[in-house]
This record gives C-alpha cells, sequence and structure tokens, in this order.
C-alpha cells in the first residue's frame, strides 16, 4: 500500500515536471528507445491482480492489439497449411518430444500468448486473454511457470509442482507493465529457446547461449557487434511474425529486397533477403560460391554445427524404456559427466549432442506431418513424423542442414496410430506422475477426441528440423575438404556431381587398369633388355 | 667412337623441362582432387591445379610462337617411313643390340614413333584436356554463355580419361628415354642439348 503510495506520489511529480516547460531545451544525451515512457501513465500505475488486468489497461491505449494477435499462430497455435490443407499448430501436430498439447494445456500454455488455457474449451475470442508482458518485459524477471496454463503468479508465492517444496515468488505486475519495450532475444527465447520442455532440447539451433552470443555462436547476434534480435529478421508488423517452420522458405530466388517491399508475398527472415542470390563478392573464388548457391543452401556452408554455444541438445529421446523405478519405488534419474540428465523415469533415455555436424537433406519447403489418425506401421523404417519434400530437379529446392531428431514414443498397434498421451498433470493419471502408459494415453485420447484401443507398443520416428539459427562467423564457414572428400558431408546427396564422391567407376577402372598395364609392358621390356643385354 | 650432335636447343630444353616439371605436378594434384589420395586436400589442390594450368597455358603461348617461328613445328609432321621398322627395333632389335633403325638430325630429331606419339598428344590428349579443363574451370559461367545445358559429370569425366592418357603417355615416355643409343644418351641430350648418336 505504502509502495503504491510512494508510486502515486512519484508519478504525480514526473507529470509536474513533465508539463512545466524546460527551460535548458537540451535534446536527451542518448537515443530514447521509445515514443512513450510507460512508466507516466496512470493506467500501468496498478496494482494488478491478474494477467488479463495489465492486458486490459494495455488495450485502452492500444485498441487494436489483442485482435491483431489473434490472427496469429501465437494465439491460436492452429496453422492451415494452404499447400497440402494440413491442420497444424501446436495444438494439433505431434512431435516426438514431449509428444503433443492436448489434455497437457494447464504445463504447456506457459508458453501460449495468453492467460488461462487450462483446457480445451479456452475462450480465444476475450481480448484480455492476450499476455502482452510475456513478448514485451524488459525486466527479466516475468515468467509463467508450467501447470498455471499461462499465468504469472501473482500476490502471494506458490509451491509449484504442488507438493514439491519449490516456492514461486509473485511478479510485480505494474513494474513489469510500466516497463515494457519491443520484443527482445530474451522475450522471444524464453520460450523458444526451451522448446520441448528444457533449453535447447528441441531446435539445436537455438538455446540460451543466443541470449547475449558472441560471433562465434552467431554473427548476427554477436551482443558486441551486430546484436541482432529476433525481430531485426524477423521483421514483425501487426504482431505477425512472419518465418515458419510448417512452411518454410527453403529456396529464395528473389534476391535481397528493400524492408517493406512485397511484404506480404516475402519472408523477410530468409538469408538471401539481405544477402541476395549472389552474396559472395570479396572471397577468392567468388563466382564459384554464388554458383554453389544454386544448389546448397547458405546455411549448410555457414552452419557448421549446431547446438555450438555450450548447451547440449536432444538428438534421441527413447520413451519406451520410460517408467523404471528404484527399489523404494520411487522415480530417479541419471546424469551424465557434465550434470545433464540422461534417463529419467518419466520421460525415458536421452542422447544429447553438442557441436552437432547437421545431416543434409534436399528441401523445398514443403513439410507433411503425420498427425492424429494417421495410419502408420511399425517397420524396418522409422515413421516419419514429418516428411519433408524436395529432390535435386524438382527446380525449388536446395540441399539444407537438418537436425534429425529420432526416438521411441507410443503408439496404438492396433488402431495403428500414433497417440496422445497424457503427461502432465497432478492427477490419477498423468504419465509423469503414475508412469502407467495405459492409462495416460486413454485420458489424452479421450481429451483429443480419438480412438484408443487399450494397446501401448512403442514405434520409432524420426522428425525433421532445418537448421537455419547459429550462422558462424565467415571464416568458421564449412570448407571445400569438408564434402569434396570421400567421406564428406554430403556423402548419399544425389543429383550434384562432385568429383570424388561421383567419380565414373567405370573410368576409374579401365583408366588404372591401362595405367598398371602399361607399367607392366615397360617393365617387361626393360627386364628383357637387361636379360638379352647380359648374354649378349 | 660416337659422334654428337646438337639437337635441342635452349629454349626447346627450357619448355621441355618445365613443361614436365608442370605436368607432373598438375597430375599430383589431379588425382588429390580426384580422391585417389589425399595430400593437400581438395580445396588447396584445386587452387594449386588451377595455377598450374595457367602457367602451363602462358608456357605454351611462348611454345606456339617459338615452333611457328622457327618452323620447328614441322618436326611433328607424321611420316609413315621406318615406322615399321622402329615397332620391329622396339619389339626385337632392341633385345639383339640391333643399330637404331633411325638416324637423328637436327631437322628430324623425332622418330617416327615419337611423332606419332607426340602429334596424337597434341591431337587427341591435349585437346581434351584443355577444352574439359577449361570448361571445369568456368563452370560458374556455362548459363552465362549458354552452355547451360553441358553436363558437369560428362566434361569432368572428359577430363579424367585425359588424365588417365596423360599418365599413361608420361609412363610410356619417361621409359623410353632409356632407349636411345645408350641408356642416358636421351636424358642428357635433353640437358645438354647434344645427343649421343653411334
Amino acid at each position: 500500500m505504502l509502495r503504491t503510495f510512494t508510486g502515486v506520489v512519484m508519478a504525480g511529480w514526473l507529470a509536474v515536471f513533465a508539463s512545466v516547460p524546460a527551460i535548458a531545451d537540451d535534446p536527451p544525451p542518448v537515443k530514447l528507445n521509445s515514443t512513450a515512457d510507460h512508466t507516466k501513465f496512470k493506467e500501468l500505475n496498478g496494482p494488478f491482480k491478474s494477467g488479463p488486468e495489465v492486458t486490459k489497461a494495455c488495450l485502452s491505449c492500444h485498441t487494436e492489439a489483442a485482435r491483431q494477435v489473434h490472427r496469429t499462430k501465437h494465439w491460436t497455435w492452429e496453422f492451415m497449411n494452404p499447400e497440402n490443407k494440413q491442420k497444424l499448430g501446436k495444438k494439433n501436430v505431434i512431435n516426438n518430444f514431449c509428444i503433443s498439447i492436448p489434455s497437457n494445456y494447464a504445463a504447456c500454455t506457459a508458453c501460449h500468448v495468453g492467460y488461462g488455457w487450462k483446457d480445451k474449451d479456452f475462450d480465444f475470442a476475450r481480448e484480455e486473454n492476450v499476455d502482452c508482458l510475456v513478448c514485451h518485459d524488459t525486466t527479466g524477471v516475468y515468467s509463467k511457470p508450467p501447470g498455471l496454463a499461462g499465468n504469472p503468479v501473482v500476490g502471494a508465492p506458490i509451491e509449484l509442482p504442488p507438493g514439491s517444496g519449490k516456492m514461486i515468488k509473485p511478479v510485480d505486475l505494474a513494474k513489469v507493465a510500466q516497463k515494457i519495450g519491443k520484443t527482445s532475444r530474451d522475450t522471444c527465447g524464453a520460450c523458444h529457446f526451451s522448446g520441448g520442455g528444457g533449453d535447447g532440447v528441441k531446435h539445436g539451433d537455438m538455446d540460451t547461449s543466443l541470449a547475449a552470443p558472441d560471433a562465434a555462436v552467431d554473427i548476427h547476434m554477436d551482443a558486441a557487434g551486430l546484436d541482432f534480435t529476433c525481430g531485426t529478421c524477423h521483421k514483425t508488423s501487426s504482431h505477425d511474425v512472419p518465418g515458419s517452420r510448417y512452411t518454410p522458405t527453403a529456396q529464395d530466388k528473389g534476391g535481397a529486397h528493400i524492408r517493406g517491399k512485397d511484404e506480404k508475398q516475402r519472408n523477410p527472415a530468409t538469408c538471401v533477403a539481405c544477402h541476395d542470390n549472389a552474396p559472395h563478392k570479396k572471397a577468392k573464388e567468388s563466382a564459384r560460391l554464388n554458383h554453389h548457391a544454386n544448389k546448397v543452401a547458405c546455411q549448410t556452408c555457414h552452419i557448421p554445427a549446431f547446438a555450438r554455444g555450450g548447451i547440449p541438445t536432444k538428438m534421441v529421446w527413447d520413451w519406451s524404456t520410460a517408467g523404471k523405478v528404484d527399489k523404494d519405488g520411487k522415480q530417479f534419474s541419471k546424469k551424465d559427466a557434465k550434470g545433464h540428465v540422461v534417463y529419467a523415469s518419466h520421460k525415458g533415455d536421452f542422447v544429447l549432442g553438442e557441436n552437432v555436424k547437421p545431416e543434409y537433406r534436399w528441401f523445398n519447403g514443403e513439410i507433411t506431418y503425420t498427425l492424429l489418425g494417421d495410419k502408420i506401421e511399425k517397420g524396418d523404417k522409422p515413421t516419419q513424423i514429418n516428411r519433408i519434400g524436395g529432390s535435386p530437379t524438382d527446380g525449388k529446392s536446395l540441399i539444407w542442414p537438418m537436425k534429425i531428431m529420432r526416438g521411441k514414443q507410443p503408439y496404438d498397434p492396433v488402431n495403428k496410430t500414433l497417440v496422445t498421451p497424457h503427461t502432465a498433470g497432478n492427477d490419477d493419471t498423468g504419465y509423469w506422475k503414475n508412469l502407467n502408459w495405459e492409462k495416460a494415453i486413454e485420458t489424452g485420447m479421450k481429451n483429443s477426441g480419438a480412438p484408443f484401443s487399450g494397446k501401448v507398443d512403442f514405434v520409432e520416428t524420426e522428425m525433421y528440423w532445418p537448421t537455419t539459427h547459429m550462422v558462424a562467423p565467415k571464416d568458421k564457414a564449412v570448407g571445400c575438404d569438408e564434402c569434396h572428400a570421400k567421406e564428406g558431408r554430403l556423402k548419399g546427396i544425389d543429383g550434384v556431381y562432385m568429383p570424388v564422391q561421383h567419380n565414373n567407376k567405370l573410368v576409374d577402372a579401365v583408366g588404372w587398369m591401362l595405367v598398371f598395364l602399361t607399367l607392366l609392358g615397360v617393365l617387361g621390356h626393360g627386364a628383357l633388355r637387361i636379360i638379352s643385354g647380359k648374354k649378349s | 667412337m660416337s659422334e654428337k650432335i646438337y639437337i635441342f636447343k635452349k629454349f626447346e630444353r627450357f619448355w621441355h623441362w618445365s613443361q614436365a616439371g608442370l605436368i607432373m605436378f598438375l597430375m599430383l594434384t589431379a588425382f588429390d582432387i580426384h580422391g585417389t589420395y589425399t595430400i593437400f586436400g581438395f580445396e588447396k589442390a584445386v587452387a594449386y591445379h588451377t595455377n598450374a594450368a595457367w602457367t602451363l597455358v602462358g608456357l605454351w603461348v611462348f611454345a606456339i610462337f617459338w615452333h611457328l617461328t622457327t618452323g620447328e613445328w614441322k618436326q611433328y609432321i607424321p611420316t609413315t617411313e621406318k615406322v615399321v621398322a622402329m615397332i620391329k627395333y622396339y619389339l626385337s632389335g632392341i633385345f639383339r643390340n640391333a643399330p637404331h633403325p633411325f638416324r637423328q638430325t637436327t631437322l628430324r630429331k623425332h622418330n617416327p614413333l615419337q611423332r606419332l606419339a607426340y602429334l596424337g598428344v597434341l591431337l587427341f590428349i591435349s585437346p581434351l584436356i584443355w577444352i574439359t579443363g577449361w570448361l571445369y574451370l568456368f563452370y560458374d559461367h556455362w548459363a552465362a554463355w549458354g552452355l547451360g545445358k553441358l553436363s558437369l559429370e560428362w566434361v569432368a569425366t572428359g577430363h579424367t580419361i585425359g588424365a588417365f592418357l596423360m599418365l599413361i603417355f608420361l609412363i610410356a615416355h619417361v621409359y623410353l628415354i632409356t632407349a636411345g643409343a645408350t641408356l642416358t644418351s636421351h636424358l642428357k641430350a635433353m640437358i645438354t642439348g647434344w645427343e649421343e648418336i653411334h
């Protein structure tokens, strides 16, 4: 109360100062980041008892902001792929990390740009359900712990998860609201660095090392250099962030383009959007390198490895080994030498990787997901969680670096479908608490409205993650020899002629045979001359 | 007592040895690029191979000029005269210390088989290597030159065939250095210019 009072007085004084014409009318010594000082707005004085209260205050000036957000997939978690009409988005896809969201909303929606999405009845139409702070916070204190359906802790500290003894401190929403600003690597990263449920887990090319990276980790985001934010490339207007993992731009033939031009048609977050289609100008072999760019994505040479910032990414997640308990019947976990979890009772086995060389594939930007209800077969080949399109001859593909996430996950062997288990949740069926697949899947599938036979088996899966972040400095780009070698990086890639990799075997065989015969001939001739010379 | 004639002039000897060095270096880097072994690695091997190739081009400009202005190009006009005799000599005579069927002179310094072999190199192996090599070198410009339909694989394979043929020529050539009047007479001739003949 006292604090609020002081705040009001302070704000009052500020208002007085602001209204008195300044005598010395010098401009401020540093650039002001914003045209509005939000500490001056009485609407943001608070106190706020909940997130939606803050949003109402925001909307009193930014009247259309929530309606802008409502149109985006950050809000809907739905995306209709215009090419193959698949209904995607976080709400609908199944992956081979934590698998799926329905029935786990309260945990997963900690990363929703909204408040209160705890089940499938969430009201997407309410404007005050939009969370402005999660993207616009500049204090770093705002956070939304899993389990609260996207709400921050307000008022009194709470124990989370209940019974864990871990207390989470409340956030002073007024303070955060008064300090709001542009999005930053930290705000985007709050969710995107931790995709898959932890730092670096999912992407491999995004983790907290990008919060303040050096040039070696990311030449563009280099905090002491170019200092790009996510928004520098993902140039956003109307709250609609460009760039997509569902319909990525695999090949941008349009050359460099001025910001704002063709904004509706073009993805501003491609390399080409700034660097053009013939970006090598100073290098010794510019023409040859530019020519490579007709077949090879920029990322292939300029991201020599992912997970380069010292934080490992998950490469394999085997759910089939989950469920083991120690001799007291309790869940346990195992860590590697660096202290990273490699087994957990509730999740199974992990294989982690740092500085991972990507795998390479022809990729044209088309991605088809295996969705709930799609028939799958357990066979020699892993089930593709997402299938990528691409070929050397379709005119749309480039050779791209990929993180290929591999794993084993539960499926229904009778109905032959993937399943959406109920994992998170402090209840009788959540797998993470109860370690019972049948119950967890039954709850989850019911929530998804999908049939479940009651039988559980595990199927190997693969999921493609095109690598595009963590661009290295140019002197760290992949050298010629790394591909042009017998065991080169592009081994197995068809459709391009690469010396060493694609030598004509017949020419080699006949060539060496003739060389050998010639050698034999001259040696034989020479030997005969020596022998006959001795005789005479 | 054998006599000596002066058959290889100073420029010719310089041309021969620098060309020999370049070709052997090109061969070394070629099969590195080809992946037969790794000495320099692809990137450096390509750079060295390219530089050596351009140096050889420069050398050839001088050599062609020299051959045209001195009339020495006539040394490569093929002849059928004594070809059979030469073949017979290499197949049998040489083992019996039979006299060499060809007598070198300053105006006819190559024996008929040599003429044929060099002409073959000049008319077949060299064009194959040069044309495919240049195309390979300017691969990045094919589309701009209207050669977009060309297959890199075919060009590269042609270049490789040229390399094998050149290697085979080199082996035979090096061996036949020893088939002069004495084991070393041809070698000495190419070093000093003076050939010992019977």
